[in-house]
């Protein structure tokens, strides 16, 4: 049985016939071919897999893609899609905020989502809000002065 | 008019931002799982449930009708196809038992995880799908997980080619260690089990093979730390000619070690494309990584240490039994072994060691190399029990330190167990250390606070670590079955930009940039116009790999003298063009003129399109500009540091907090200082990882009870202090750049720095010992069976 689903993948419409079992993320990767977005665990604990739903940071392999169905989907691929980065990238890369990459994107969007709900996080809030994503390479401290950057940037 | 104008800033010791950057940052870089070829399929490995059985019947037949499977593949299908997996550092003088590691086991099965049997399908999904309906009919058998119990008689026995499951057995000795303990005042003793860790890159492992019957020919993408060794090891396994064999890493997801071997999915995957003649990857769900790629440390240690009552250190003698899993990994033997037993006697003057080391089999995961790789499990023990004499003399942990340090030399310093270290400032970084953190202070905060019923604890730890390894005839004479230097090819474009091309393959170290500063610094080009190409066998030169802190000391000094290679064809060049004598060419700020002469000069970008086009050439010059250099270091480097952390114990919970940690570190002169401080942030939270929170558990049949990323505890923001980095600066003589090695540094004293510091609150407690990881429970039955 397959079912059908429409999403809107930044900014873009797709309508797929799908698996009603296949995760978004799968969705992303493999049937849409947005391998940005990372797989790091099969636990729902790492949060490389992190993506934009509806505005809000969810990790996709805790949401099926039919789950999705109508929703829009913000990837990493989305956000510099001219080349130009945003202000959180520009964050990570002015100070290090990544090694390897792999927790990178999932980072960025848990990092965008905490900014907008809080605009002028404290390292302690910052530290607080990142928990669900793991990092093994930078000791997730130059990740917490990549967010203040981007909050003193102005960035959401 | 006149002016002032600075002088430019030196790229080298400048902390830009990564070039490696924008492609990571928006999702645009290619890790091996990200790769898709046209007609490619997708193998899920069958592994065995159990610690260790025969297997008695594997029926595919269900798998092979399932939906969109291709083929499915046992290890009998592998007999004569595929050799055994080699073992590659083969430790001389310790009778070592390599027993064959098939790439599928055939008819035993000797840990959880061994591979059983593969389904390659169309889809991912159809292949896991099939995988579940292959029928395995198992004879389970007694295993055994702890490496000291597995020696013992009646254990159960993993091959018949290593009697008691001794792997190997290897002793270091230097000075007259009975001498010492005779001589003694005191003798404090400790046994310390250094508990199995798994790496947890947080991209897994994972291969894509694509062989062409027509040529014979095999490309494979890889998540490896060096594709020249898998070339030649995938070479002898699956019997495919070096030079049909192209192996690339593209972006690697970390690999603190976890990524030097090849292991059983590598050569299955490999296997499977030779079948099938298509596209085959293989990419391990996080659950399969901590069963089938390697783990790290599973020491159990007793040690002794003996000195005199004014501190004095005279000798440490230890026993080790060292967990080596199933079966010997790639490098396995070397690291409990030469990485470790010859740092035994660390920063100080101690006239004589003396270690064995027991390799043991046991029913687990292999073990490899872990970030420090034998070096965290040598400066815990030293650090740990010169923590206990200090205790049992009633001296201040940094006083009994500093009685017993070696002197600052800056030219070699030979010590007991016969390697020369190179320079070192042990003092000097210690001093750093204790004035930044305010040692006196945070003493006098200690005892005040103990009286409000509060335990803070100091932990002291000071280190140094082999590592930039090596100089091969080192790595010969210890039996690494590989040469250990490295190699750069320097090319000058006609526009003037260059593409460095090198034998080692970081993942995550920055070297795309540091590399480039290399360059820019010694030519005057800019970083932007250098690009350094890695990771792939077809493109770069023969080199060993990124693993032992080894990339920027050893690759970076082949880059280095290429650099200067093409420094000296440019002044040649430059004289001829100039009409100058060549003694006359001097080079300052990017341009090469004649002395006294500075406006008749040319760029390096002037240079390189004057020898590609080749008009105008002196004598005998051949054209083009580039450089090879392969360069073998004649010694090891030896980063060293010396690290405090602060602690408070919840005396009702047991719950440690970790307050401050002070990092300083010195590794030579730093190419990119923000590189370096992002390298000791994450290598000392890998360290505070093995303190609290880290331990791999097996249960008595060999069952990995922390399984997945829900039962593993690694390290999150939530739990960690910022950590303050410091460092010395004593460059490395024999470096052409005065640089050592940054990678492991953190890790190899950071566990021991915040075990001591745990320990030290519970002074009050009585509590000598916990074993690792200091979780609250175990602090807090620690406390409650001593009470304050």
């Amino acid at each position: 049985m397959e079912l059908s689903v429409s999403l809107t993948v930044n900014g873009r419409r797709y309508d797929r016939q799908i698996e009603p079992r296949l995760l978004l993320v799968h969705f992303l990767r493999d049937t849409l071919n947005l391998t940005g977005t990372k797989i790091g665990c099969d636990t729902s604990q790492c949060g490389a897999c992190t993506v934009m739903l509806d505005g809000v940071a969810v990790k996709s392999c805790t949401c099926l893609a039919a789950q999705a169905d109508g929703s829009s989907v913000t990837t990493i691929e989305g956000l510099a899609p001219d080349g130009q980065l945003d202000r959180v990238q520009e964050a990570f890369w002015e100070k290090h905020g990544l090694q390897c990459g792999f927790c990178t994107p999932g980072m960025i969007f848990a990092t965008k989502a905490l900014l907008a709900a809080n605009s002028n996080p404290s390292a302690e809030q910052i530290r607080h809000a990142l928990e669900g994503n793991m990092c093994r390479c930078t000791g997730y401290q130059n990740i917490v002065r990549s967010v203040q950057a981007a909050a003193a940037a102005g960035a959401r | 008019m006149a002016t002032t104008v600075a002088a430019p800033a030196r790229i080298f010791g400048s902390g830009i931002k990564r070039r490696e950057d924008p492609r990571l940052l928006t999702g645009t870089a290619r890790y091996t799982a990200d790769i898709t070829l046209p007609g490619q399929l997708y193998a899920a490995i069958l592994r065995s449930p159990h610690g260790h059985a025969r297997i008695k019947k594997i029926d595919t037949a269900a798998a092979k009708a399932a939906p969109g499977v291709v083929a499915a593949f046992t290890g009998a299908d592998t007999e004569g196809v595929l050799q055994c997996i080699p073992c590659a550092w083969l430790v001389p003088g310790s009778e070592l038992k390599v027993c064959p590691y098939p790439p599928i086991a055939k008819t035993i099965v000797r840990y959880v995880g061994d591979a059983v049997a593969v389904v390659v399908a169309d889809s991912a999904q159809q292949a896991y799908d099939a995988v579940d309906l292959i029928e395995v009919d198992y004879d389970p058998m007694p295993a055994t997980v702890d490496p000291e119990q597995a020696v013992k008689p009646g254990a159960p026995q993993i091959h018949t080619e290593a009697p008691n499951n001794i792997a190997f057995k290897w002793t270091v000795s230097g000075g007259d260690i009975e001498a010492a303990f005779k001589k003694a005042d005191i003798v404090v003793r400790d046994r310390i089990i250094q508990q199995r860790l798994i790496p947890t890159a947080m991209e897994t492992r994972g291969a894509l093979a694509h062989y062409l019957p027509a040529t014979g020919e095999l490309t494979l993408w890889n998540t490896t730390q060096n594709p020249h060794i898998v070339r030649f090891i995938m070479s002898l396994v699956c019997n495919i000619p070096e030079d049909r064999l192209r192996v690339i890493a593209p972006e690697v997801g970390g690999g603190f070690g976890s990524k030097i071997p090849q292991i059983q999915g590598d050569f299955i995957t490999v296997f499977c494309s030779m079948k099938l003649g298509r596209p085959v990857k293989w990419i391990e769900t996080r659950s399969e990584n901590y069963q089938s790629t390697t783990h790290g440390r599973d020491h159990v240690q007793d040690v002794e240490m003996a000195a005199t009552k004014d501190g004095k250190i005279l000798g440490l003698r230890c026993t080790v039994w060292a967990g080596m899993g199933a079966y010997l990994s790639t490098a396995a033997p070397g690291i409990p072994t030469i990485l470790h037993g010859l740092m035994l006697s660390g920063p100080y003057q101690i006239g004589a060691v003396k270690e064995d080391v027991y390799g043991v089999y046991t029913n687990t995961t292999p073990v490899e190399a872990y970030r420090g790789a034998g070096r965290p499990e040598a400066t815990f023990m030293l650090e740990r029990v010169i923590d206990r004499l200090a205790d049992e003399l009633k001296i201040d942990p940094v006083e009994i330190r500093k009685r017993n340090l070696i002197p600052p030399f800056d030219n070699g310093h030979d010590v007991v167990t016969g390697l020369k270290y190179d320079s070192g400032n042990y003092q000097g970084a210690l001093d750093k250390a204790l004035t930044h953190a305010g040692y006196a202070a945070l003493r006098n905060e200690q005892a005040e606070a103990r009286k409000k019923g509060r335990y803070i604890g100091i932990g002291v730890g000071i280190y140094v670590e082999i590592c930039g390894l090596g100089p091969s005839q080192v790595a010969g004479a210890v039996g690494f079955q590989g040469g250990l230097w490295e190699s750069a090819i320097v090319r000058f474009h006609p526009s003037g930009k260059a593409h460095v091309f090198i034998g080692s393959s970081p993942h995550g170290q920055g070297e795309e940039t540091t590399f480039a500063q290399i360059v820019a610094d010694e030519l005057g080009v800019s970083v932007g116009d250098v690009k350094i190409v890695h990771g792939d066998t077809e493109t770069t030169p023969m080199g060993w790999g990124t693993y032992g802190s080894r990339t920027t000391a050893v690759s970076g000094a082949a880059l280095a003298v290429a650099t200067r290679k093409i420094k000296e064809k440019a002044k040649l060049l430059t004289s001829h063009l100039l009409e100058a004598a060549v003694e006359d060419i001097e080079y300052e700020n990017g341009k090469f003129f004649v002395r006294g002469f500075p406006d008749k000069s040319k760029t390096i970008q002037d240079i390189a399109l004057m020898a590609n086009v080749a008009w105008n050439m002196p004598q005998g010059m051949e054209p083009g500009l580039e450089a090879t250099t392969f360069y073998d270091p004649p010694n090891f480097v030896y980063p060293f540091g010396a690290h405090i952390a602060v602690v408070e114990v919840d005396a009702e919970t047991g719950v440690v907090q970790l307050k401050r940690y002070v990092a300083v570190d010195d590794c030579g002169h730093q190419i990119n200082p923000m590189i370096v401080e992002g390298q000791v942030h994450g290598g000392v939270v890998q360290g505070i990882g093995q303190a609290l929170w880290e331990r791999a558990v097996y249960d008595d049949n060999g069952q990995l009870l922390t399984g997945s990323l829900a039962d593993y505890a690694i390290p999150r923001a939530d739990v960690l202090p910022d950590i303050e980095v410091l460092h010395t600066v004593t460059p490395s003589p024999h470096h052409p750049l005065g640089v050592k090695g940054i990678g492991e540094a953190g890790t190899i004293v950071s566990t021991c720095t915040v075990y001591n510091a745990v320990i030290d609150a519970l002074e009050p407690f009585g509590v000598e010992s916990i074993q690792m990881p200091l979780t609250p429970e175990r602090v807090f039955n620690a406390m409650s069976k001593k009470g304050p």
